[in-house]
């Protein structure tokens, strides 16, 4: 299935979600990252939660990640929306438990399910404010 | 750990209960069906206006929604032209019961001795014919116009604009988990039905059978039509005295055996720890924690099913049944059912009675302890009852018993 085209509300761009929207620019997912410690940070926050240091960068990671729960959803919350469409919880390959909403694309919905390995793919939504990068996943052959 | 005895929710009873009427729609004044709840639960109790000087909602006058709140405290304390000692309406706390457990506070505090709590709701006629989305979808209150902002940010640019999506997912884990099936989870509904048929003030009364379960609509997978409450107009009212005053009420009270509040995942419905618990299992820790009676001691259980699932999550948290083990203790529906082992959501839930967001089981617990429950009373005596409500990252707990 494909999302091309279906309607999106975007998210607004700002000083502290930049980096996340629009990593996919450059095909990069990324996540702020403590500095000291190396854990990261999500959704993004002043300070590390772990030792509270406020050395937090953004960091590229890998786009792959773990089928953790999805639901298809067949009803129109929102209009303009192509149904039905798969909501999925990945988890980054990086650190157990930093789960994104998303969406997985490229795949028959039937063949969906937890644990299937999954890879970051953007979709690229123009706004007038700031465009942003959506980042959603597809199925990876298991590397 | 302090002596049992210092829980200063002990100090406090259920004295009232008030109901407005409930609908689908009603198209009236949401304050003024709150009123009606609040004047009824302080005439229940045997009480008079003047007698009320404590004040506690959920969620407040500042909804995000529309349709989500009937009044805020301010609405009702202008209104009855109360003089309080101690007021509160929020939505930043442990589920809807939250309120609830606040005014238990209060009153153990000393900062009062009859707390009037209600929770009010107009969702039916705010969504019109429009459904839910005519009412929003929560990012407007943070300001973001046509952006997803907030916590919205990070669901609603992937269509996860219900909290229906976000509680399929957990759902989902937990039957890819435990096995548990489609089949078991339509047992709180055709349940919540049964007994709905048996309360006058329930929404839907007509029988639902496991073929018209598995033929609705799919909405978000595994969520059918009947996983999902329904949307409707009315308030809920209850009042929380100090023990002491026993003696001025109408009834014997009920009182407040143990509440649970916690929260030790983080506060969000994508990233905490694991995807079958939610924090009422840290709610319900805690609750069995202030109490020396077990959960073998619950007679009858009100719980919480904004979707379905979410009432098999706390039949776990409360170890009413093994973790993991809800589908099966569910399952044919004869354990929960009004003769059962463990009578489940006697008004019918929100899936049938109407989603009156938590203060419903409140009350229907509340019901059946005085004995009133009419047609649907179960049989047999009740001493102890369990409440919980709520879902995700808000989540609280009350154990409730009634003496002799």
């Amino acid at each position: 299935m494909s999302t091309e085209g279906s309607f999106r509300i975007l998210p607004r761009v700002t000083h502290a979600n930049r980096h996340f929207w629009q990593g996919g620019e450059r095909g990069q997912l990324v996540f702020l990252r403590c500095g000291r410690c190396g854990v990261y940070v999500h959704p993004p926050a002043p300070l590390c939660p772990v030792d509270h240091g406020k050395d937090l960068h953004p960091a590229v990671v890998s786009g792959r990640a773990t089928i953790a729960s999805f639901t298809v959803n067949h009803q129109a919350w929102l209009p303009g929306v192509a149904l039905p469409y798969v909501i999925a919880l990945v988890e980054i390959e990086e650190q157990a438990g930093l789960r994104l909403q998303t969406n997985i694309v490229e795949c028959e919905i039937d063949a969906v399910h937890i644990g299937m390995p999954v890879e970051v793919v953007f979709e690229h939504r123009e706004d007038p404010d700031a465009d942003v990068w959506i980042p959603l996943f597809r199925p990876r052959g298991e590397a | 750990m302090a002596r049992s005895d210092e829980f200063v929710e002990k100090r406090c009873v259920i004295s009232g209960i008030g109901q407005s009427d409930v609908a689908r729609r009603l198209g009236r004044d949401p304050l003024e069906l709150t009123l009606d709840a609040c004047l009824a639960a302080i005439n229940d109790a045997g009480l008079d206006v003047k007698d009320i000087d404590g004040l506690s909602t959920y969620p407040g006058g500042m909804a995000p929604a529309r349709g989500f709140s009937g009044g805020g405290a301010y609405d009702v304390i202008d209104a009855l032209r109360l003089n309080v000692g101690w007021y509160d309406g929020g939505l930043e706390t442990s589920g809807q019961l939250g309120s609830v457990i606040k005014a238990c506070l209060a009153v153990g505090a000393g900062l009062c001795n009859h707390v009037v709590c209600f929770r009010s709701v107009w969702e039916g006629t705010a969504q019109g014919s429009g459904g839910r989305a005519a009412v929003g979808m929560g990012n407007e209150a943070a300001g973001g116009g046509f952006h997803a902002t907030g916590m919205m940010e990070w669901s609603l640019p992937f269509g996860a604009a219900s909290a229906a999506c976000w509680i399929a997912m957990y759902a989902q884990a937990h039957m890819h988990r435990y096995g548990t099936t489609s089949e078991q989870m339509a047992q709180i509904a055709l349940n919540g039905r049964r007994n709905a048929a048996l309360n006058p003030k329930a929404i839907y009364r007509d029988p639902l059978s496991m073929d018209d379960y598995m033929a609705s609509r799919m909405i978000t997978s595994p969520f059918r039509l009947f996983d999902c409450d329904v949307p409707c107009d009315g308030a809920t009212a209850m009042i929380v005295s100090r023990a002491e005053t026993a003696p001025d009420l109408r009834k014997a009270p009920i009182h407040v055996e143990a509440v649970g509040t916690a929260l030790h995942d983080r506060p969000s419905w994508d990233q905490l720890k694991d995807l079958t618990r939610m924090c009422s299992h840290d709610a319900a820790d805690q609750m069995w924690s202030r109490t020396d009676l077990k959960p073998s001691d619950v007679q009858i259980a009100e719980l919480y099913d904004g979707f379905s699932y979410l009432t098999m999550n706390w039949l776990e948290a409360l170890g009413l049944c093994p973790l993991g083990e809800s589908g099966p203790f569910i399952e044919g529906g004869h354990r929960i059912a009004r003769d059962g082992v463990l009578p489940l959501n006697t008004h019918g839930g929100q899936l049938s009675a109407g989603r009156l967001h938590g203060y419903g089981f409140l009350h229907e617990a509340c019901v059946q302890l005085w004995g009133e429950g009419g047609d649907r009373q179960v049989a047999k005596p009740l001493q102890v009852a369990a409440v919980g409500a709520g879902g995700g990252n808000t989540c609280g707990c009350m154990l409730l018993t009634k003496g002799d």
